[in-house]
C-alpha cells in the first residue's frame, strides 16, 4: 500500500494474457480500474434509463456533471480523513453533527457577530469564519481523540455520543433558527456560477495537472534508475502519463462546456455595463471552488498519507498497533491528531457545505457520518484497519453522490433511493471481501 | 571468558507486579560485552516480562537498569534504542500491512531533506542488510504478510541489527522457524558475538541454549533461580533448576 513509489516491475510471464501485462507494465491498482468500472457502469446506466424511458438522458450532460462534482465535495473531503481513521481501526460516526456544529459556528460569527464589529461586507469576515469554523472541528475532534486514545473509550462509543452532542449544540447554538445569508465571499467556497473559476482558469488548471502527471512519471524512472530498481516499459509510462493528461483535458473541456444560466449572464453583463450580444453570451463556469478543494485536500492528504512518517505511522498502527508502539511511535498521540484531522476536514466541509447553501441549519450534513464511512469503504478502506486509500475514498464518494443525483433524475422517490444506497454498500464490502480474498 | 570490567547491562532488583502477581521479583540480571547470556524458564516465568522493562514495553515498579555503568531511566521503547537497545520479539511485532523496508524504518525513517519519506533510500538499504542476511529474500515490494515464517523472521532481525544495536534482546528468536533457519539464527548470534554486542537470548529451548549461550540465568514463578556458565553445568543441572527452582549443589566453585 505504501510502496506505491518504489515497487518492483514484475517481468512478464509468457503465459499472461494481453491484459495482464497491461496491468503488470502499468503497475496499475486492479482495484482502481474496478471503480472506474463501476463508475461509468452506472453513468452509463442512469442516462440510457434516462433516454430509453424518460425520453431524455439527463446524466451524462455537462451540467449534470458539473452538479455532481460540487455535490461530491463535501463529502468527498470528509471521507479523506475518515479513511485514516478507518485505516487505523477505529470509526467516527460524529462527523454530520460535527458539520451542523462547525456551520452555525460560523453562520453565527459571520452573520451576527463579526457585521457589527468589522462592518457587513469587511473582507476579513469569511476568512475569519472559515477558519474558526475548521479550528471549532478540529478542537472536537481532538476530545473526542483524547477519549478515545487516553481513557480508553471505544471510538464507537465516543464518536455515537458525539452525534447527539454535536447536533444538540448546533441546535443551542443557532437556537433552531436558520442563520443566512452568509457572507457573499464566503458563499463562493460553496460554489455556483460565480463560485468557480472560469474558462481561463481552468485551463490553467488543468495545465498544470498535464504538467504534474508528466514530472511525475519522468520523475519516477529517475528515482529508479538512481536505485537500480526495474523501469516500468516506456510505452507504459508514456501511456500513464497521456491518461492523465487526457483526463485533465477531458474535465476542463467538461466544466467549460457548461454555461452561466441565461439569468446569471444577465445579472452579470448589467453590472459590468456590458452590452447583451444578440444570441447571448456563452461564460463558462470551468472548475467550482469547492471541487478544487476537494482536489487540494485529496492531493495533500494522499501526500500525508503516503510521503510522511505521520502517514507511514497510521497504516503501522493499522496494520499492528503493538508492534507500532513497540517501535516507539506514539500512538495515542497519534490517535488524537487523526481525530483531530478529521474533525478539521469535517470543519473545512462545514465550509463548503453551508456557502452551496448560503445558510447554516442545525440540520446540515445530517446523515453525513453514513455517506462518508460508506464512500471511505466503497473505495476500499478496509474496516479490519491497515489498508486504504485517498482516491479510492474521494472515487467511493462520487460513487455514492452518483447513485443518488442518478435516481433523483430518472424520478425515484426517495425510499427506494435508500435501499439502493444501502443495498449498494452492502454489495460493495462484499465484493471487496472477494476481491481481498482473491488477491491473498 | 573471564566478565570483568564493567557490564554492559546491569538490571538490579527488578520487580514488576499485575494486579497483586508479581511477575518479576527482585531479579538481578547482567550482560557484557561479546557475551550470550540465556534467560531460561517455563512460560509465565517471567523472563518476557523482566525482558521487557529493558526494552521499555513495560515500566518496573522497583529496580535499576545501568547501561555501561551509568543508571539510566527506560520508559518507552523509545528510550531503550536511544541506548542501542534492540529487541526481536517473539511476535517480531512487524506490521504485516507494509513491505520489509518500512517495517525495517518503522520509528526511525529516512527522510529526504524535505522532510518526506524517502523509500527509494530505505528499499536500497534494505536490499543492502538483507543481502548480508538472507541472500534469498527477495520480496521487497510485498507486505510482510506474504512472507514466510523465516523471511519475517530475518525482517525483524534485519530491524534489530540495522541501527548499530549494543545490546540485542532475542525473544524465543527461534520458536516458530524450521531447521535451516534457525542455523541462520545461531550463525547469526556467533556473529554478532564477535562483533562485541551484548545478546539476551530468551528462551526454553535447552539446546539452543546450551549451544548458544555463555551463561544461563533461570526464573521461576518470576524469581531468578540463579546464574551460571553454560561450561560449568549439565542439561541436567539446568533442568532441575527450571522445574524444580534448585540450585546445583556445587555453584559456588
Amino acid at each position: 500500500m505504501t510502496d506505491t513509489s518504489t515497487p518492483t516491475a514484475t517481468k512478464p510471464k509468457a503465459s499472461d494474457g494481453p491484459f495482464t501485462r497491461f496491468l503488470k507494465a502499468t503497475e496499475l491498482d486492479t482495484r482502481l480500474i474496478g471503480m472506474v468500472g463501476a463508475l461509468a457502469l452506472i453513468w452509463i446506466g442512469f442516462h440510457l434509463y434516462g433516454a430509453l424511458v424518460n425520453n431524455f438522458g439527463a446524466f451524462l450532460t455537462p451540467r449534470n456533471l458539473w452538479n455532481l462534482s460540487v455535490q461530491t465535495s463535501s463529502i468527498g473531503i470528509m471521507a479523506t480523513g475518515m479513511v485514516l481513521v478507518i485505516i487505523t481501526r477505529h470509526i467516527d460516526l460524529s462527523v454530520g453533527s460535527v458539520l451542523g456544529f462547525c456551520a452555525v459556528v460560523m453562520g453565527m460569527l459571520q452573520v451576527y457577530i463579526l457585521p457589527p464589529l468589522l462592518g457587513l461586507g469587511h473582507p476579513l469576515i469569511w476568512i475569519i469564519a472559515a477558519l474558526a469554523g475548521m479550528l471549532t472541528g478540529a478542537i472536537v475532534g481532538a476530545i473526542q481523540g483524547s477519549l478515545i486514545a487516553y481513557l480508553k473509550i471505544p471510538a464507537f462509543i465516543v464518536t455515537l455520543g458525539g452525534l447527539l452532542v454535536w447536533r444538540g449544540a448546533a441546535f443551542l447554538v443557532a437556537r433552531g433558527e436558520t442563520i443566512s445569508p452568509v457572507d457573499e465571499t464566503f458563499a463562493l467556497l460553496g460554489g455556483g456560477p460565480y463560485g468557480a473559476i472560469g474558462s481561463t482558469g481552468s485551463w490553467i488548471v488543468g495545465g498544470l495537472a498535464c504538467a504534474a502527471a508528466i514530472f511525475l512519471t519522468l520523475n519516477g524512472r529517475r528515482q529508479r534508475r538512481k536505485f537500480k530498481f526495474a523501469l516500468r516499459p516506456v510505452w507504459a509510462d508514456t501511456f500513464l502519463a497521456t491518461l492523465g493528461c487526457a483526463v485533465a483535458i477531458g474535465a476542463v473541456l467538461l466544466v467549460n462546456a457548461y454555461p452561466w444560466p441565461k439569468g446569471i449572464v444577465r445579472q452579470y453583463t448589467e453590472r459590468q455595463g456590458i452590452e447583451m450580444p444578440e444570441g447571448g453570451l456563452f461564460i463558462s463556469h470551468g472548475f467550482a471552488i469547492p471541487v478544487l478543494i476537494l482536489v487540494a485536500v485529496g492531493i495533500l492528504m494522499t501526500i500525508l498519507l503516503n510521503r510522511t512518517r505521520f502517514g507511514r505511522y497510521v497504516f503501522a498502527i493499522g496494520g499492528n498497533p503493538e508492534a507500532a508502539e513497540l517501535a516507539g511511535i506514539n500512538t495515542r498521540l497519534m490517535t488524537v491528531k487523526i481525530f483531530s484531522l478529521m474533525g478539521f476536514l469535517a470543519g473545512l466541509s462545514a465550509v463548503v457545505a453551508s456557502a452551496r447553501l448560503n445558510s447554516a441549519t442545525n440540520a446540515l450534513g445530517t446523515l453525513d457520518e453514513l455517506y462518508v464511512i460508506a464512500a471511505a469503504v466503497i473505495g476500499g478502506t478496509s474496516l479490519a484497519g491497515g489498508v486504504g486509500t485517498i482516491y479510492g475514498a474521494i472515487l467511493g464518494a462520487l460513487v455514492m453522490q452518483s447513485l443518488q443525483t442518478g435516481m433523483v433524475l430518472i424520478g425515484f422517490d426517495a425510499a427506494i433511493q435508500q435501499i439502493v444506497v444501502g443495498s449498494v454498500l452492502v454489495l460493495a464490502v462484499w465484493l471487496d471481501i472477494l476481491y481481498r480474498r482473491k488477491s491473498k | 571468558m573471564e566478565n570483568t570490567g564493567t557490564p554492559l547491562v546491569e538490571m538490579r532488583d527488578i520487580s514488576i507486579a499485575f494486579g497483586g502477581i508479581k511477575a518479576v521479583d527482585h531479579v538481578s540480571v547482567d550482560l557484557y560485552p561479546g557475551e550470550v547470556v540465556g534467560l531460561l524458564g517455563h512460560n509465565g516465568a517471567g523472563k518476557s516480562t523482566l525482558i521487557k522493562c529493558l526494552s521499555g514495553a513495560y515500566q518496573a515498579d522497583a529496580g535499576e537498569i545501568h547501561v555501561n555503568g551509568q543508571k539510566v531511566e527506560i520508559n518507552n521503547p523509545r528510550d531503550a534504542r536511544s541506548h542501542n537497545i534492540e529487541t526481536i520479539y517473539q511476535t517480531l511485532a512487524l506490521a504485516d500491512n507494509l513491505d520489509a523496508a518500512s517495517n525495517l524504518f518503522l520509528g526511525r525513517e529516512l527522510v529526504t531533506p524535505t522532510g518526506f519519506l524517502d523509500d527509494a533510500q530505505m528499499e536500497a538499504e534494505t536490499r543492502k542488510i538483507m543481502h548480508r542476511l538472507n541472500p534469498n529474500f527477495q520480496k521487497f515490494a510485498d507486505p510482510v504478510s506474504a512472507l514466510s515464517g523465516g523471511q519475517r523472521q530475518s525482517v525483524a532481525i534485519a530491524r534489530a541489527v540495522y541501527f548499530n544495536a549494543k545490546i540485542l534482546i532475542m525473544d524465543e528468536p527461534t520458536a516458530a522457524l524450521g531447521p535451516q533457519e534457525t542455523k541462520m539464527v545461531s550463525e547469526l548470534v556467533q556473529e554478532l558475538k564477535r562483533q562485541g554486542l551484548g545478546i539476551f537470548l530468551i528462551s526454553h529451548d535447552i539446546h539452543d541454549v546450551m549451544e548458544l549461550c555463555d551463561r544461563v540465568s533461570v526464573m521461576k514463578n518470576g524469581q531468578l533461580v540463579g546464574t551460571e556458565k553454560v561450561s560449568d553445568v549439565t542439561d541436567d543441572e539446568i533442568l532441575g533448576m527450571i522445574i524444580l527452582g534448585k540450585k546445583p549443589e556445587r555453584s559456588a566453585a
